[in-house]
């Protein structure tokens, strides 16, 4: 019984996944897709580790998917958070359908 | 010496962690590698000690886990939505949001949390005045004061019990 | 312009559905049987979309995200190849994986902002 919801689970992942992808294909700029991206397919591969986990039960690998849950939640956002800033002070610019842009105008 | 004890604990349980079946030979070598990290890195990653002794600040973090968790699956959906629509319905932009919470810890959860929640995606950080600037997915007011309640509030609550 | 964009989106939504029929719920018990592969291929999929990015990107920091993406993907991948051949060491691989593509995405972050490695 466990490892059908775990396996559920792993099918949710991957389909936040591909989601996640078809995102970073699908939207405008640099920051639209650092949207999709950092929140499906983080929240995606957590959803498979934890599958793992279940799966697998309190054991090696089980253990060790639940640390690395641990440092995708903690690590993932503070790299797309690094790179949303690099990419804004080199000069990318937003859509040109975008509302307003706060940050340029305190940069000055 | 508190902050070398809190450390040591840290590191020796990631160890524990690392080499699951707990055996004799593991937990000797890591008894060693966690005091050699703490003697070496010491006062580096943790500045108040105090906090790890009061144990309303744990029950907080209990608390903030499901709730984080709750509003992160409400994040994927709202933004698989988004991006299966064909008309593509953002609206972007960048917003200015201020927060009272002053420590680094806090400041680095409140962003990573913001980050992981709807349409929100934290781009800098100004410790000093604590300003936070933000890319929304979808805008739906520039006032720096609805933004703050709209977005910031409800995280602020329960990080300034576990960590200021 | 907004029509291709139409066309685009209705082929995504039928690719999903695709690959969504290709999971019946009578076969869930799938890792002793070869049903696995149908995993693999999804997580090919976001691989090769992710290369398509990678491809296209107008501008070095679109290429950063998809770079950061892909490691992002690896971790996945590494779990489910723990569970098909059920030998552990393949997590550790993972949170290797993790962390050196985390301290990637930061050294590409600080390479864009555009002042250089010292400070």
């Amino acid at each position: 019984m466990i490892e059908i919801i775990g396996i559920i689970f792993i099918i949710i992942g991957l389909l936040f996944n591909l989601l996640g992808c078809i995102g970073l294909n699908r939207l405008p700029d640099v920051y639209s897709r650092l949207q999709a991206t950092t929140k499906c397919v983080t929240l995606g591969t957590c959803s498979i580790l934890f599958g793992a986990f279940l799966i697998k039960g309190i054991s090696t690998t089980g253990v060790k998917a639940l640390l690395t849950i641990v440092f995708l939640l903690l690590t993932s956002p503070v790299a797309a958070h690094a790179v949303a800033r690099g990419a804004h002070k080199s000069g990318v610019k937003l859509w040109e359908k975008s509302v307003c842009d706060q940050y340029a105008e305190d940069d000055k | 010496m508190g902050k070398r004890l809190v450390l040591f604990i840290f590191s020796f349980l990631t160890w524990l962690i690392l080499t699951w079946p707990v055996d004799l030979q593991h937990i000797i070598v890591g008894l060693a590698v966690a005091v050699f990290i703490a003697a070496v890195s010491g006062g580096l990653f943790i500045q108040r000690v105090h906090h790890f002794r009061q144990p309303t600040r744990y029950l907080w973090f209990c608390y903030y886990i499901p709730v984080f968790l709750w509003e992160c699956l409400k994040a994927n959906i709202d933004v698989a939505l988004r991006v299966l629509n064909p008309r593509l319905p953002i609206n972007p932009g960048i917003v200015k949001v201020r927060t009272t919470l002053k420590s680094d810890t806090g400041l680095t959860f409140l962003a990573n949390s913001i980050t992981l929640t709807p349409g929100t995606f934290c781009i800098d950080i100004n410790a000093k005045e604590g300003i936070l600037y933000i890319h929304w997915l979808n805008v739906l007011t520039k006032d720096t004061e609805q933004a703050t309640q709209l977005i910031v509030t409800k995280f602020e609550n329960i990080l300034k019990r576990i960590f200021e | 312009m907004r029509y291709i964009r139409y066309f685009l989106g209705l082929l995504f939504i039928i690719t999903i559905l695709i690959f969504i029929s290709f999971f019946p719920i009578s076969s869930l018990l799938w890792w002793q049987s070869g049903a696995l592969s149908r995993c693999f291929f999804v997580l090919l999929l976001c691989f090769a979309l992710c290369l398509l990015r990678l491809m296209l990107g107008p501008t070095p920091a679109d290429r950063a995200v998809a770079i950061d993406t892909l490691g992002i993907l690896i971790v996945g991948f590494c779990a489910l190849l723990s569970i098909h051949t059920g030998r552990d060491w393949y997590l550790d691989i993972a949170i290797a994986w993790a962390l050196q593509s985390f301290i990637g995405a930061l050294a590409i972050a600080k390479y864009l902002e555009g002042r250089g490695f010292d400070d």
